[in-house]
């Protein structure tokens, strides 16, 4: 599989009144062309960091890549100068954010903010980037986009503006497309449309997405692998089917523990103990152990390195070490296993 | 990313144990309220810088008229329009404290040598012999005490409007308001002025009429902070414990308050003094033999091209005040309101 | 959209109504007789002008004749300036005051929105320091102050500019800086925050993932949304600049109608106080009206949610 781009040992911090924290520490994953990466975590696990730094988005005053690089198409995007990252924004690498109420320009019309990006990288004049707009309107399902090209986003729903801000960062046909929690704040029913609107233009502008989310049923639906976040790393990162029928890290079977489905209807929904680690003061070892109910005397001393599960499947857990104690998993996920025990 | 292979003894990977106390551990320090906004206040300079400097003012306000030789009001009219002199920094020569003064032509003169004066005006005298040190302290000391008594009784009614409108709600609270709109529709300049105009100046005719419309922002900003809280869980719970509608107010939403209270009594305090000394200009200030900023630095206006030190002065002490509490204001203001908090 | 400026328009003639009326009875408190010189009038010359004045009358009915006047706009006689109607006494006086407050308004907002805009762009720089030091200085530091300082640095010492007086575009320099220090630290610190508040915001970060450049972003994206909420200062700024122009009129001997307001104050000149009194009221609640009616033009989520209507 041809990869178009990866994360080498990332590492940011921001400065901040009370110290240095920690936000990201030794990311490593790759993008595959084609595929849909979702990383999950909880807030604060540093699964947005990630995405902005990527994007070179994350607030010059405060914050500090300190390490590591970001390799997309050969080029480290981390030593790239604004100018370059400009034309990189918007044409290689596209981005949808969490909140469509404001994420647009409320001063201005929806057919001009499409407009932008195309006119910058596309050198197209008014007439056409503006027939490339309604294209594009039309694309993501915006009935009557003749008018509503003309519209302010105040005359949009939340839906309609989220599908504007994919049409936005869907104008230049993007390699890699980050969508930062894009269905988290709308309404349920509104988040499968959108969710079907991205795979169905995935499939017709063939792109690679990393899906950032903390929810785990939306992983399912959209992604083709899982980079599973805690405290500024990643903890265990897999196929769908990997993360979701073989979890490995005791944090992702608690994940999947907490996640209601229609057998575990009538039980008590089971919630992680505990609260994330203070990345201001990143605990010795195992930044999940004080949480975890199988830790061990070494994960107070040594963090676990990515112990492999299988050519696809890793996860960073001592209890992966060939003498740690068995353990047992928790029933929900046992029972998942059990429901396809093929995956290994 | 340590190695996998390398070789950790079997007993690391017995289970740990942990104290459960000990994870819900808070790392900073606890501070109550007044504590942590006193530390914000700390590290803003100009605010530190302007409380020392309000204080030193203040101090000289008190004592100043009694350090001088001289009365406020004693006039001497063979020492008139004398400029500043003071002993030890009358010989650094960029410093303006030397006598001297310069004539239209040019010429630099001793007015000290030349009507054979022993005595040392500090801040010099008027044009009728008075001493300009005493003078301008006592000003300040007026000037502060009209604000200081203004932004006082502001704050008084409009605590006491804006809490009784925003906790009783209802009929009360809309009548409240209308008489609020009313009273904000009307400039304030304009009712300032006829106020005076009525009352005829004085000291406390120009506090009176300068509290007429100053509660109102009190007043509504309070409304707004009660409204928002009277029906958050600990008032709930407290009148649910049967505690009485006064109790509630005073115990409960007041000290709540008190941020925005004094965030802006010290917005109200340079805003009466710049008031107090705009009626001194168009004619409705203190009368003679009083004297307050104002009238101090409008008095210094008429002789400015002679003896500028008249204006000088006075405008530089009053400059200093309100950019100090302005300060002061600014500061607290980042300190105290909670939006501003990480 | 109609509707309601109809509406704040009633409210309009109410409010001066109130501010009319309580001018009034508030002028017939006030000790002291209305002529200046009345030690030296005969009983009978006071007859013949309380009779012409129609001071003789009881309070009410002097009441009805002056409401009734009014609103035939009909602001009475000066007791003072020459028995002038009070409408022909302040119309000539309005022009160099309109001419100073729009100079200084214009001037003062526009230096103040730059500086603004500047600072937000710089932050934490000494740019940002140098414009914040303006903005304290300007807010803290009263009209006078540097009317004072302009006239004897700048008018005397350096002698560049005319000291006082009205007589062509030159006087108008040191009154009008003297009188928009208020307007610039105003709209410098409000503009600063505006473009702050909106730089940090999630459509700037989409401006930027678009690819747009610092230019782009600053002012393509963030000035137009920046500059909506400053129209909200504009209404307190000019009131700020009536307020300050009483003084600085007075300063600089300007013919308008602040200096004609404080002289009648000093005469008791009650037709003149209450002409002017009516007047500022009326260009106060104008002025609110009139930058409330802009906010809508402009923002378009006012504009087209008002228009839905």
């Amino acid at each position: 599989m041809e990869k178009i781009l990866e994360v080498k040992d990332l590492n940011i911090s921001f400065h901040t009144f009370a110290g240095e924290v920690k936000a990201i520490r030794g990311v490593n994953f790759q993008l595959n062309k084609g595929e849909t990466l979702a990383i999950v975590g909880e807030s604060g696990s540093g699964k947005s960091v990630t995405s902005k730094s990527i994007m070179r988005l994350l607030p010059e005053s405060n914050s500090e890549i300190k390490n590591g690089e970001i390799l997309f198409e050969g080029k480290d995007l981390t030593k790239l100068s604004d100018k370059e990252m400009q034309k990189i924004r918007g044409k290689d690498i596209s981005m949808i954010f969490q909140d469509p109420m404001t994420s647009l320009n409320p001063t201005m019309t929806v057919g001009k903010q499409i407009m932008e990006p195309i006119i910058k990288h596309q050198n197209m004049d008014k007439s056409s980037a503006k027939e490339r707009a309604i294209e594009l309107l039309r694309l993501v399902g915006i009935p009557k986009p003749e008018e509503r090209f003309k519209q302010y986003p105040h005359q949009f729903s939340g839906g309609m503006r989220q599908r504007v801000v994919i049409a936005i960062a869907l104008a230049c046909n993007p390699k890699i497309l980050i969508a930062d929690e894009p269905t988290t704040a709308l309404d349920v029913t509104i988040q499968a449309q959108i969710l079907e609107l991205m795979k169905a233009l995935q499939k017709k502008i063939d792109t690679s997405i990393i899906f950032i989310t903390h929810d785990l049923g939306v992983v399912a639906n959209v992604a083709d692998r899982v980079a599973v976040m805690y405290g500024g790393r990643i903890v265990e990162i897999g196929t769908v089917d990997e993360i979701f029928y073989n979890p490995k890290h005791p944090y992702t079977w608690g994940l999947i523990s907490s996640m209601p489905d229609l057998d575990t209807a009538e039980d008590e929904l089971y919630a992680i103990p505990g609260s994330p680690p203070d990345l201001l003061n990143p605990p010795k070892g195992d930044a999940f152990a004080p949480r975890n109910q199988f830790a061990m005397k070494i994960d107070l001393e040594k963090e676990p390195p990515m112990f492999k599960v299988s050519d696809t499947h890793y996860a960073a857990t001592w209890l992966l070490h060939p003498d740690a104690p068995k353990v047992e998993p928790p029933a929900a996920v046992l029972k998942r296993m059990q429901q396809y025990p093929g995956v290994k | 990313m340590a190695n996998i292979n390398e070789k950790i003894s079997k007993d690391q990977f017995e289970p740990a144990k942990f104290d459960a106390s000990k994870s819900e551990q808070i790392s900073k320090p606890s501070l109550n309220f007044w504590q942590d906004s006193w530390m914000r206040v700390k590290k803003n300079k100009g605010a530190i810088i302007s409380l020392v400097l309000i204080a030193i003012i203040a101090i000289f306000a008190l004592i100043g008229p009694s350090l001088s030789n001289f009365e406020y009001d004693k006039q001497n009219t063979s020492h008139a329009n004398l400029p500043p002199r003071i002993p030890a920094l009358e010989n650094v020569e960029w410093l303006p404290f030397d006598g001297t003064r310069t004539l239209k032509n040019g010429n630099v003169v001793n007015v000290y040598e030349q009507k054979k004066i022993e005595e040392y005006y500090w801040f010099g005298t008027d044009g009728l012999g008075r001493d300009l040190f005493s003078r301008v302290w006592k000003g300040t000391q007026i000037s502060l005490y009209i604000a200081f008594l203004a932004a006082f009784i502001d704050m008084v009614i409009g605590v006491a409007y804006g809490s009784i409108s925003g906790y009783f709600g209802g009929r009360l609270d809309n009548i409240m308001q209308r008489i609020i709109e009313v009273l904000s529709g009307i400039p304030n300049l304009v009712i300032v002025i006829l106020m005076i105009l009525v009352l005829k100046p004085g000291i406390i005719s120009i506090t009176i009429a300068l509290t007429i419309t100053g509660w109102v922002s009190m007043a509504r900003v309070v409304r707004a902070q009660v409204l928002k809280m009277k029906n958050q869980e600990f008032v709930l719970a407290s009148r649910t414990l049967g505690a009485s509608h006064a109790k509630i107010i005073f115990k409960h939403l007041i000290p709540n308050l008190a941020g925005v209270i004094i965030i802006n009594t010290m917005f109200t305090i340079p805003n009466a003094i710049f008031f107090e000394a705009f009626l001194s200009f168009i004619g409705l200030g203190l009368q003679e033999p009083f004297a307050s900023l104002g009238t101090l630095i409008d008095d210094g206006f008429r002789s400015m091209r002679a003896f500028p030190h008249l204006m000088f002065i006075p405008a530089i002490v009053m400059s200093v005040i309100m950019i100090a509490f302005n300060l002061v204001a600014d500061g607290l203001r980042d300190a105290l309101d909670p939006k501003m908090r990480d | 959209m109609v509707k309601y400026i109809g509406q704040r328009i009633f409210y309009m003639f109410i409010t001066l109504f109130i501010i009319a009326s309580v001018t009034f009875f508030l002028m017939k408190l006030i000790p002291g007789s209305p002529y200046a010189n009345a030690a030296k009038l005969q009983p009978e010359q006071v007859e013949i002008m309380n009779e012409k004045y129609g001071l003789n009358k009881t309070v009410p009915e002097q009441y009805v004749i002056y409401i009734s006047n009014l609103v035939k706009g009909d602001l009475g006689t000066s007791f003072q300036f020459g028995n002038q109607p009070v409408t022909d006494l302040l119309a000539a006086r309005i022009g160099p005051s309109a001419q100073l407050g729009f100079q200084a308004m214009l001037f003062g907002s526009l230096i103040g929105i730059l500086l603004g805009i500047v600072a937000a762009l710089k932050q934490n720089t000494w740019v940002d320091y140098g414009s914040t030091f303006i903005a304290v200085i300007g807010k803290s530091i009263p009209s006078f102050v540097f009317a004072g300082l302009l006239q004897y640095y700048v008018g005397v010492k350096l002698g560049w500019f005319p000291v006082a007086f009205w007589k062509g575009p030159e006087y108008t320099v040191l009154p009008t800086i003297a009188l928009s220090m208020f307007p610039i630290a105003i709209a410098a610190r409000f503009m600063r925050t505006e473009m702050i508040d909106v730089l940090g915001s999630d459509y700037i970060t989409l401006a930027k993932a678009k690819g747009a450049n610092f230019f782009e972003i600053a002012f393509k994206h963030a000035l137009r949304n920046a500059l909506i909420p400053v129209i909200t200062v504009l209404g307190p700024l000019a009131v700020g600049l009536m307020t300050g122009s009483l003084v600085i009129e007075k300063i600089f001997g300007i013919p308008g109608l602040g200096e004609q307001f404080v002289k009648s104050i000093n005469v008791n000149d009650y037709s003149v106080i209450m002409g002017t009194t009516l007047l500022f009221s009326f260009l106060f609640i104008f002025i609110i009206l009139v930058v409330d009616i802009l906010y809508g033009i402009i923002d378009p989520r006012i504009r087209l949610a008002g228009g839905k209507k």
